[in-house]
C-alpha cells in the first residue's frame, strides 16, 4: 500500500500540508488554535483589559472628558461611596438568597429525575428542564410581569384564596415589600429564581446521576436509614453539583441590569449603576470600576467552588 | 421491604418528593402558558385577569408592523452568521483540545466559557468600549461580534463531549490507509461529530436569538427581537402587539431547542 502511495505521482500540497501537521502535533495545535485565539485570546480578553484600565483613569467633573491617567481616584471618590456600597450589599444579598431558593427548589427535581424517574419519563423531565433554559429571557420575563401585575394572574388567585390579607401583610416588610409584588425587592426575587432556576437543576442532577447505585445499597445494607444515607452519602457527592449550579444563579444575578428594571422598586443593582454610568452619565471610568466588583466577586467564588470540586460537577 | 424480590429494586419516591418535583415543573412552565393566553385577551390596557374576552386579530395586526418586522429578520440574520461563527471557532477549539495536553489547555477551556460565566454586562460593556476605540460604527457587524463571542462555548462543549466518545482508532486507522489529514477530517470526523456539530449549532443559534445583555451594548440603532421587545415594555400602548410577539418568540426559540435535543440524544445509545 505505502509502495504503491510513493510510486504514483509526487503527493499533492494538501496531501503534503496534511503531512505536515501529522506528524508535528505542536504545529497542527498552533494551525487549529490560531483563530479561536486570536478571538477569544486577543480580542475577547484584550477587550476585558483594556475595561480594567480604564477603571483607573477617571473622568473630569468640569469638562466632562475621560483623563487617562493612572490612579485610584475613580474608586477612592466615586466608586467607594455609602450609595454604591448599598447597590453592591443589595445585589449581593439579592444573589445569595436566589442562589439558596433555587437550590432549595432545584435538589428535589433533580433528585427525582436522577433517582426514582423511568428511563422515559428522565428524558422528558430533561426536556422541561431545558426548554426554559434556552427559551426567550426577555419573554420569560415579561410574563412575570403579567403574572406579578397588580390585576394580574397572582392577585387574583391569592384573592381567589381569601389571601389577600396575607399578600399586604408580606408588601408592607420594609426592603422587601411595596406596593404590589411587580414593583417590590420580593417581585425581583422571585423572578431571578425562576429565571435561574433551569441552572441549578442541571448541575445537581448531573452530580447524582454519578452517584453509584452500589454505593447506597452498600449504606443500607450496612444497616443505615434511608434518611442517613441521603444525609451522609447522597448529599455531600450531591454537593459538587449543588456549587456548580450556584455559580450560574449567582454570577447572572450578579451582573443582570434587565429583571430589576422591569420589575422591582427604583433601588438599583450593580448591572443597572454600570449601565446608567457608561450610558447617560459617559462615566466610563466609573461603570468600569463598578464592573471590576462583580468580575472580583465571581473570582473569589470559583475559588471556593473549585475547593469545593465544583468544576468536576460540570 | 421485599428485597429478596428481583423486580422491586428501584425505590419509591414519597409524596412529598413527588410534589415538590411537580411544584418546580409547574413554577418552570405554568408562566410561559400565561404569556400564551394573554396573546388571546380582547384587553388593550391592562392585564386583567381573568381575560374579559378572546380574540386572535392581534396576529395579523403583528404582521403589519413594520418595526416587529425588520427586529425579527435582524434577528434571525445574527443568529444565523453568529452560529456559523461559532461553529467554526467552536469546533477548531475542540478539535485542538479534546486530545492533546499542553501548557494552558485548562486556561483555554476557561476563556471559552468566561463569555458566558462574566456577568453578561461586563462582556457588553468590555466590547463596547474595544469597538468604540477602533472606530467602528455598531452595526449588524458588532452585533455579531458579541453575539459569537458567547456563541462558541454552546459548539465547543457539544464538539468536545462528542469526540471524547468518539474512538480514536478510527481516525489513526483512517490515517494508516492512507487519507490525508483534511480527508480524514471530512470522511471521518465530521461524521461522528456532525449530529453534535447541529445541536451545538441550534442551541447557539437559540442564544443568539434570545440575547439581550450583551446586544444592548453592541448593537446601535438596529433593534433586533428581544430589544424590540424590552423596548415595548415600557410602551404600555402595544400590549396586545408585544404578547403576540412574545409568543412568536417562544415557537422560534422552542423548535431549534427540540431539534438540538433529538440530535444529542440520537446517539447516545
Amino acid at each position: 500500500m505505502a509502495t504503491r502511495l510513493q510510486s504514483a505521482s509526487p503527493p499533492s500540497l494538501p496531501r503534503r500540508i496534511g503531512a505536515f501537521f501529522f506528524r508535528h502535533p505542536n504545529w497542527s495545535l498552533a494551525a487549529l488554535l490560531l483563530l479561536p485565539m486570536l478571538w477569544l485570546g486577543v480580542f475577547y480578553l484584550g477587550s476585558l483589559g483594556a475595561l480594567l484600565t480604564q477603571s483607573f483613569f477617571r473622568l473630569d467633573g468640569f469638562t466632562g472628558r475621560i483623563v487617562r491617567q493612572f490612579g485610584l481616584e475613580t474608586y477612592q471618590k466615586q466608586l467607594f461611596t455609602p450609595a454604591n456600597m448599598d447597590i453592591v450589599l443589595r445585589t449581593f444579598l439579592t444573589a445569595s438568597a436566589v442562589t439558596i431558593a433555587s437550590a432549595l427548589i432545584a435538589f428535589p427535581l433533580a433528585y427525582y429525575m436522577a433517582r426514582y424517574a423511568s428511563y422515559r419519563v428522565r428524558g422528558l423531565l430533561y426536556l422541561l428542564v431545558l426548554l426554559p433554559l434556552w427559551s426567550s429571557y426577555i419573554v420569560r420575563v415579561y410574563t412575570w410581569k403579567i403574572i406579578l401585575a397588580q390585576e394580574g394572574v397572582l392577585t387574583w388567585f391569592i384573592n381567589g384564596l381569601g389571601l389577600s390579607g396575607v399578600l399586604r401583610a408580606v408588601l408592607d416588610i420594609p426592603v422587601i415589600g411595596g406596593p404590589s409584588l411587580s414593583i417590590s425587592l420580593l417581585g425581583t426575587f422571585i423572578v431571578f429564581v425562576y429565571i435561574w432556576l433551569p441552572y441549578m437543576i442541571l448541575p445537581i442532577n448531573a452530580a447524582l446521576e454519578r452517584v453509584p447505585k452500589s454505593v447506597i445499597e452498600a449504606s443500607g445494607d450496612l444497616g443505615a436509614p434511608p434518611g442517613y444515607t441521603f444525609r451522609r452519602i447522597i448529599l455531600p457527592l450531591a454537593w459538587p453539583g449543588v456549587v456548580a449550579g450556584s455559580i450560574f444563579t449567582f454570577s447572572l444575578t450578579l451582573g443582570d441590569y434587565i429583571i430589576p428594571g422591569i420589575i422591582g422598586n427604583s433601588s438599583f443593582f450593580i448591572g443597572q449603576a454600570v449601565f446608567v454610568q457608561q450610558g447617560t452619565a459617559g462615566n466610563i471610568p466609573l461603570a468600569a470600576a463598578f464592573t471590576v466588583i462583580p468580575v472580583a466577586i465571581m473570582a473569589v467564588y470559583l475559588l471556593i467552588a473549585r475547593w469545593q470540586g465544583a468544576f468536576d460537577a460540570l | 421491604m421485599r428485597s429478596n424480590t428481583v423486580k422491586d429494586t428501584t425505590p419509591r419516591a414519597s409524596i412529598g418528593l413527588k410534589l415538590a418535583t411537580l411544584g418546580a415543573l409547574l413554577f418552570l412552565h405554568l408562566p410561559l402558558l400565561v404569556v400564551i393566553m394573554y396573546a388571546f385577551t380582547t384587553d388593550e390596557a391592562s392585564f386583567s385577569f381573568p381575560p374579559p374576552g378572546l380574540t386572535t386579530r392581534w396576529f395579523v395586526d403583528v404582521f403589519n408592523r413594520p418595526d416587529f418586522r425588520s427586529a425579527l429578520g435582524l434577528s434571525l440574520a445574527v443568529a444565523a452568521v453568529s452560529t456559523f461563527i461559532a461553529l467554526i471557532l467552536g469546533t477548531l477549539l475542540a478539535l485542538a483540545i479534546y486530545r492533546s495536553k499542553f501548557f494552558g489547555r485548562e486556561a483555554i477551556s476557561l476563556l471559552v466559557i468566561l463569555p458566558i460565566a462574566l456577568p453578561g454586562i461586563v462582556t457588553g460593556i468590555a466590547l463596547r468600549s474595544a469597538i468604540s476605540l477602533t472606530g467602528i460604527n455598531f452595526s449588524f457587524w458588532t452585533i455579531v461580534i458579541g453575539h459569537a463571542t458567547f456563541c462558541i462555548v454552546t459548539v465547543y462543549n457539544n464538539a468536545v463531549a462528542r469526540l471524547r466518545r468518539t474512538n480514536y482508532s478510527q481516525i489513526e486507522a483512517s490515517m494508516d490507509l492512507g487519507a490525508s489529514t483534511f480527508q480524514t477530517f471530512r470522511y471521518v470526523i465530521l461524521p461522528n461529530i456532525a449530529t453534535s456539530l447541529l445541536a451545538g449549532g441550534m442551541l447557539a443559534f437559540a442564544l443568539s436569538f434570545d440575547e439581550v445583555i450583551v446586544t444592548t451594548f453592541t448593537a446601535g440603532q438596529q433593534q433586533t427581537m428581544p430589544i424590540w421587545i424590552y423596548s415595548q415594555l415600557f410602551r404600555t400602548r402595544d400590549r396586545p402587539i408585544t404578547n403576540v410577539a412574545a409568543v412568536f418568540v417562544i415557537a422560534a426559540t422552542f423548535i431549534p431547542i427540540l431539534l438540538a435535543y433529538r440530535f444529542t440524544n440520537e446517539n447516545r445509545e
